[in-house]
């Protein structure tokens, strides 16, 4: 419904923007060129797009995400203190963080689900310290190699697509560094 | 470091094949499989793209998002950021797809090796589709007092989309 309301009035907002502005045959032709620009984008990043999906699929099947999933533990144990005593939740969080971290989309939220119905269970209804810790976590992207906005960036003419990657890992540790710190802090103050 | 961003790719692509081959994966069949999910997710956000894509054509040719622009610049200014993303930031949360379009639209319009095109794209790298996240996390379980997630969430994300316009001025001066 979130969608409905924004492109409904996006769409609304233009027409009688164009009308106050006398704009009308522009946003007539816009709204033939922005539908047939989203299919040659759709077009041009498939090639990449898929290209990466398959290596990310290498990589899961070569047990890759186990091993990342393996090294993270420490880490995590110190992040979700509820869970470290069950071995089976910690198991499907550090799952999940892997998958996160490498891109494997498809495969974080069945393992994300996973854990947060096991660290649900200890309080029905109401979400614990470590359940908003694993969705913040999840809400933040730590994805190391972001592939679909370098295929967009491909798909435009540009000659190193990655050369954002820098930027992205800087903004994305800031990002997931005030999540967890604002869950710490939140977990203190908010009953 | 202009080599290394180049090579990036092809080498992280040999590393996983060679590494998977020497695990006795079925390297190819693997790559194939997925390529084909890949094919499955671009069907379902094509869709999204033509009609996100659309409303922000319209917009643009509308003087719509100039107004836009112009009434919050002081504000975005202030913040460090370009008016122009604002748009992308108040559609990031909600959808990834639609994200996608109007990023996208932005990296066209403006280049993607512009200090505008490079934000935009640092953005969509950087932060997730929270509400929807948050939706299908606590749905999933069955939790309605959801107590400080939103809000940590959304710290995190205003962190982000600040982190990118300092992180690409950093990195491109």
């Amino acid at each position: 419904m979130t969608m409905t309301v924004i492109w409904t009035g996006m769409v609304a907002l233009s027409v009688l923007c164009s009308l106050a502005t006398g704009r009308g045959p522009a946003v007539a032709s816009a709204a033939v060129e922005g539908a047939s620009a989203a299919v040659e984008l759709a077009l041009s990043i498939a090639g990449m797009l898929c290209l990466w999906t398959g290596v990310m699929e290498v990589m899961r099947q070569s047990g890759l995400a186990d091993k990342l999933s393996r090294l993270l533990f420490p880490v995590l144990r110190r992040l979700f203190p509820q869970a470290a005593k069950d071995p089976r939740i910690m198991d499907a969080v550090s799952a999940n963080v892997s998958a996160n971290l490498l891109g494997l989309g498809s495969a974080a939220t069945p393992l994300g689900l996973e854990a947060a119905r096991g660290l649900a269970r200890s309080s029905p209804g109401v979400a614990s310290d470590s359940l908003c810790m694993l969705v913040v976590c999840n809400t933040a992207s730590i994805q190391l190699i972001p592939t679909t906005v370098a295929s967009v960036r491909a798909a435009q003419g540009c000659a190193a697509p990655f050369d954002i990657l820098p930027a992205v890992w800087l903004a994305s540790a800031l990002s997931v560094g005030v999540g967890i710190t604002a869950c710490k802090i939140f977990a203190r103050i908010w009953r | 470091m202009d080599l290394f961003f180049t090579m990036l790719v092809p080498m992280t692509i040999a590393l996983i094949a060679l590494y998977a081959a020497g695990r006795r994966v079925d390297v190819y069949s693997a790559l194939v499989k997925g390529a084909g999910s890949g094919l499955e997710t671009l069907a379902r956000i094509a869709p999204a793209l033509i009609g996100l894509m659309t409303a922000v054509y319209m917009l643009r040719a509308s003087g719509a998002l100039e107004l836009l622009a112009q009434a919050l610049a002081p504000l975005m200014g202030r913040l460090g950021l370009s008016p122009e993303l604002l748009p992308l930031m108040l559609v990031r949360p909600v959808s990834g797809s639609a994200a996608l379009g109007v990023g996208a639209e932005l990296i066209s319009a403006y280049g993607p090796d512009s200090q505008l095109g490079r934000t935009a794209a640092v953005m969509l790298g950087s932060t997730e589709t929270t509400f929807y996240t948050i939706a299908v996390y606590f749905g999933a379980v069955g939790i309605t007092k959801t107590r400080y997630a939103v809000p940590a969430a959304l710290c995190a994300d205003l962190t982000g989309f600040l982190a990118s316009a300092w992180a690409v001025r950093l990195c491109f001066g």
